[in-house]
Order: C-alpha cells, then sequence, then structure tokens
C-alpha cells in the first residue's frame, strides 16, 4: 500500500488517536533513538484523570524529551508534547501552542480534528499527521486539511489497529499516503527528513 | 474556512465600527470561533457576514456572544478547589474584609462554588466577590444563579472531590430542568461588565481568579492583562489561573512564588 514519498522538511508530526491508540504509541515512541529536526505532538482522547501517565510512561521509556504542554509554549523540534485532557490543542503562526476549552468537537476535548486543521493553517506542507486506532471519526476531516495543505497524511492499517473503525473511516474518505503496520510505523517516523 | 486576511478584516471593522479589539486575540483559536458563528448562521459567503456585523449592532452583540468562549463548570478542576479551600481560605480568613475578582465569570458556576466554600469556612459574611466578564448576556445568567438540572451530580462529584462535606443539593431548589441556586450565596456577589482587554484596575483585591481566558488572548495581551492583575493584587494576596496557564512568560517571576504544583500564585512583593 504504501507510496514511495521522501519526507523532507518536516517541522511537526502530530500523532492522533483513540481506543487503542495508547499501546501502539507505547511501542514505537521508546524505539525512536532521536527526531531528525521534527517535534512530535501527540493528541489522544482520554480521561483527565489519566493526565499524567502517558506523560511519565515516555519519561522513563523514551530516550525524547516531553514537554509539558502550557498555553504559548513555544513548539521546538527533538522534543515531544502532548496534549493535555479538557483543552484542544491549535498550533499557532509565530510556531507556540495555545490551548482552547471551547465546545466539544465529535464528542472530543482535545479533537483530532482540531488540532490536524490547526496545524495544516500554520505549517501547511511541512505537517506530517498520523491517525491510529480509535472508534469514532475524530481526524478523518483533518487529515482531508493537512493533505489540501500539502502536508502527508498516514493511518494506520485497520487490520493492526486494536479499534479498526477511526483508520477505516480516514481511508474511506481521506486517501493517505501511507497506511501503515505497528512494526511500519516506526521506520516511517524515523525516515522522515532523512534524504 | 475563512482566509487570514478575511480575519483581519473583520478585526479591523469591528474596531472601527464598535471599538472593540480582538487585534490580540489569539489568531487559531479566534479564527474557529469566527467560522463557527459563520456555520451556525448560515452564511455563504464571508463578505454577507462581514457586512451583517458592520450595519447591524444587534447581530455584532451576537457575534461577540459566540466568539467569546463560555465553556465553564462548578468546582471545575477540583483539585483546584480543594487547595483553595485547605489552603487559601484560612489565610484569607484572618483579614477583616475579604475582596475576590473573578474575572471572565462567564455564567457564575465557578462563582457559586467560590461562594459556597466561603460559606462553608464561615467566611461569607464578610467576604464581597467581585464577577466580571465581557459578555453581558452570560452576567444575567449569573446574576440569576440558575443551572441547568442535569448538571447537578457532575457538580456534586466535583464538589466531594474538592472536599465537600455537606449535601451539595442543599444548596438549590430543583425545578422543571433547572436548579435555582440559594439566594443567600448571591447576596456577597457584584456582578459588572469589564473588558480585560481595555478596561482599567477598579479596586484591591486578596485573590483574584481568572481561569481559562488568558488562553485566548496573545503574548502581549496576557502581559497587560497580568499587569492589570498585579496592579488589583494587594501584597500577599493571590492570583488564580486555569491549569494549563502560566505567568512565566509575563510577570517577574521574584514578585510570586507558586504555590504546589496548582495554578494559584501569591504576591510577595
Amino acid at each position: 500500500m504504501e507510496k514511495n514519498k521522501v519526507i523532507t522538511n518536516c517541522k511537526v508530526v502530530i500523532i492522533g488517536g483513540s481506543a487503542g491508540s495508547l499501546s501502539v504509541l507505547l511501542q514505537i515512541l521508546p524505539q525512536i533513538p532521536k527526531l531528525n529536526d521534527f517535534a512530535i505532538v501527540i493528541v489522544v482522547h482520554r480521561k483527565s484523570t489519566d493526565d499524567q501517565t502517558l506523560e511519565d510512561l515516555l519519561k522513563l521509556k523514551s530516550n525524547i524529551k516531553v514537554k509539558p504542554v502550557e498555553d504559548k509554549v513555544p513548539l521546538t523540534s527533538g522534543f515531544v508534547y502532548i496534549a493535555p485532557s479538557n483543552y484542544h490543542l491549535l498550533f499557532e503562526k509565530n510556531h507556540t501552542l495555545s490551548l482552547d476549552t471551547s465546545e466539544k468537537i465529535n464528542y472530543s476535548r482535545p479533537s483530532i480534528d482540531v488540532s490536524f486543521e490547526s496545524a495544516a493553517e500554520a505549517y501547511g506542507k511541512s505537517v506530517v499527521a498520523i491517525l491510529l486506532s480509535g472508534s469514532n471519526s475524530d481526524g478523518t476531516n483533518g487529515l482531508k486539511v493537512v493533505k489540501d495543505f500539502g502536508g502527508t497524511i498516514a493511518v494506520q492499517n485497520p487490520l493492526s489497529a486494536e479499534m479498526p473503525f477511526m483508520p477505516n473511516n480516514a481511508i474511506l474518505y481521506s486517501n493517505p499516503d501511507f497506511i501503515l503496520n505497528k512494526e511500519e510505523m516506526l521506520d516511517f517516523i524515523n525516515s522522515i527528513n532523512k534524504e | 474556512m475563512i482566509k487570514d486576511i478575511e480575519l483581519e478584516t473583520l478585526i479591523n471593522d469591528v474596531y472601527e465600527y464598535y471599538g472593540f479589539d480582538f487585534g490580540s486575540y489569539s489568531r487559531a483559536s479566534l479564527k474557529r470561533r469566527v467560522e463557527r458563528v459563520i456555520q451556525l448562521d448560515g452564511f455563504l459567503h464571508f463578505h454577507e457576514f462581514l457586512s451583517k456585523v458592520r450595519y447591524d449592532p444587534e447581530y455584532y452583540k451576537r457575534v461577540v456572544d459566540e466568539i467569546t468562549v463560555n465553556v465553564t463548570e462548578m468546582f471545575r478542576d477540583p483539585a483546584f478547589y480543594a487547595v483553595v479551600r485547605n489552603e487559601i481560605l484560612p489565610l484569607l480568613g484572618t483579614k477583616p474584609f475579604i475582596r475576590l475578582w473573578h474575572a471572565g465569570c462567564s455564567t457564575g458556576e465557578e462563582v457559586y462554588s467560590m461562594a459556597i466554600m466561603l460559606k462553608e469556612a464561615g467566611l461569607l459574611h464578610k467576604s464581597l466577590i467581585y464577577a466580571t466578564d465581557i459578555n453581558a448576556t452570560v452576567l444575567e445568567t449569573a446574576k440569576k444563579g440558575i443551572f441547568p438540572l442535569r448538571m447537578m451530580k457532575e457538580y456534586s462529584e466535583n464538589y466531594r472531590t474538592a472536599g465537600g462535606k455537606e449535601d451539595f443539593s442543599s444548596y438549590y431548589i430543583a425545578n422543571y430542568g433547572i436548579a435555582k441556586f440559594d439566594e443567600e450565596l448571591a447576596t456577597k456577589m457584584v456582578f459588572s461588565q469589564h473588558n480585560l482587554v481595555s478596561d482599567n484596575s477598579f479596586n484591591e483585591f486578596d485573590l483574584i481568579l481568572c481561569r481559562n481566558v488568558l488562553i485566548y488572548f496573545d503574548n502581549d495581551l496576557q502581559k497587560r492583562v497580568i499587569n492589570l492583575f498585579d496592579e488589583s493584587l494587594a501584597v500577599l494576596g493571590f492570583l488564580a489561573l486555569g491549569t494549563k496557564e502560566t505567568l512565566k512568560y509575563s510577570i517577574d517571576s521574584n514578585k510570586y512564588k507558586q504555590l504546589d504544583k496548582e495554578k494559584i500564585w501569591r504576591k510577595i512583593k
């Protein structure tokens, strides 16, 4: 399924997911040695009480530094940022992240669509958006917008997803550049910005 | 989606026609809010929306009301309210009179939460809560102290997580889907319209709460507002922000000391 597309000049990789995505993240992220001149932003649906869990696990397991997201934090390459629960995460054109507590979108806050769309507007071609396992349709519209603005979109292979609905829906409506198994996901991220 | 240039045109026109300055609002969020109103009200073209805003002051008011985010809840972030209850109120309680300012209070859920905690600490009689917002419509709701009954289960859980020990339902009367809060709580509240972008300090306070408002402003405006709070805060008074907001980018950190993990700072000089 994979198309030959070499990704260069990427500034930010946004990974969105819902049910079944945490295990994928915890499998992949610790294996990434370093980020080649881009930042990773993770937008996953979770309960507000779980807020620290993912951060803490990544800090323990991963070489890449996790930066806590506060309003207007600068987005710096080499770091991982995790969207806090109960806020939408937005990208500003001056390379900062901002937060928003407005209404839920797709029953979700943070909404993956909101982050994908806003990243597309701020970073255009320099966005790579990845959508993982999940059981609602959040993310699909955002992927379309990323693509419209010239970015690259990748979706977890539904066959390898714990919850295939979200990636299936995305494949149906957004024509992704890559469809990746869990194992391929790691090579894909490592290949970014490598000529 | 609207274009950047269209958003800037709207900002300029609103300033020119009505004197309200959205110029220092965070663009990413403002853009989404404007797109939401355009969609809600069924405009097919941006220019139709823009001319309605220009020439119809009533519609302009609606747009401002819809753009400003009014998502709130009682005892929002219960851990924060637990710190206020256990650490801040005992300190404020030593004063003969306590002045609080809730800036950006929206429909008032957090103002009533604070009044309940003051009452339980035996401090309500000597407290005064100034509750302000830019949006006159939400202030009308706040004054009434009427909130949707369906939310009470969640609020009651928040209340208990925040250390509340009473029967939460004793604070309101339930009727036809609404919960009307005890009028005694409101006797110590003063509601008025206040614009953080352009209005000045109007009193000196012991505790200022402004939660999840600064996130909608850019760095420059955040600085202005934090300075406004600084001018309005007594020495040894407290400033409380939203869980993901910070003073870090806005003010000399020697002037303020942060409490634990919560977003509460004490003015130390």
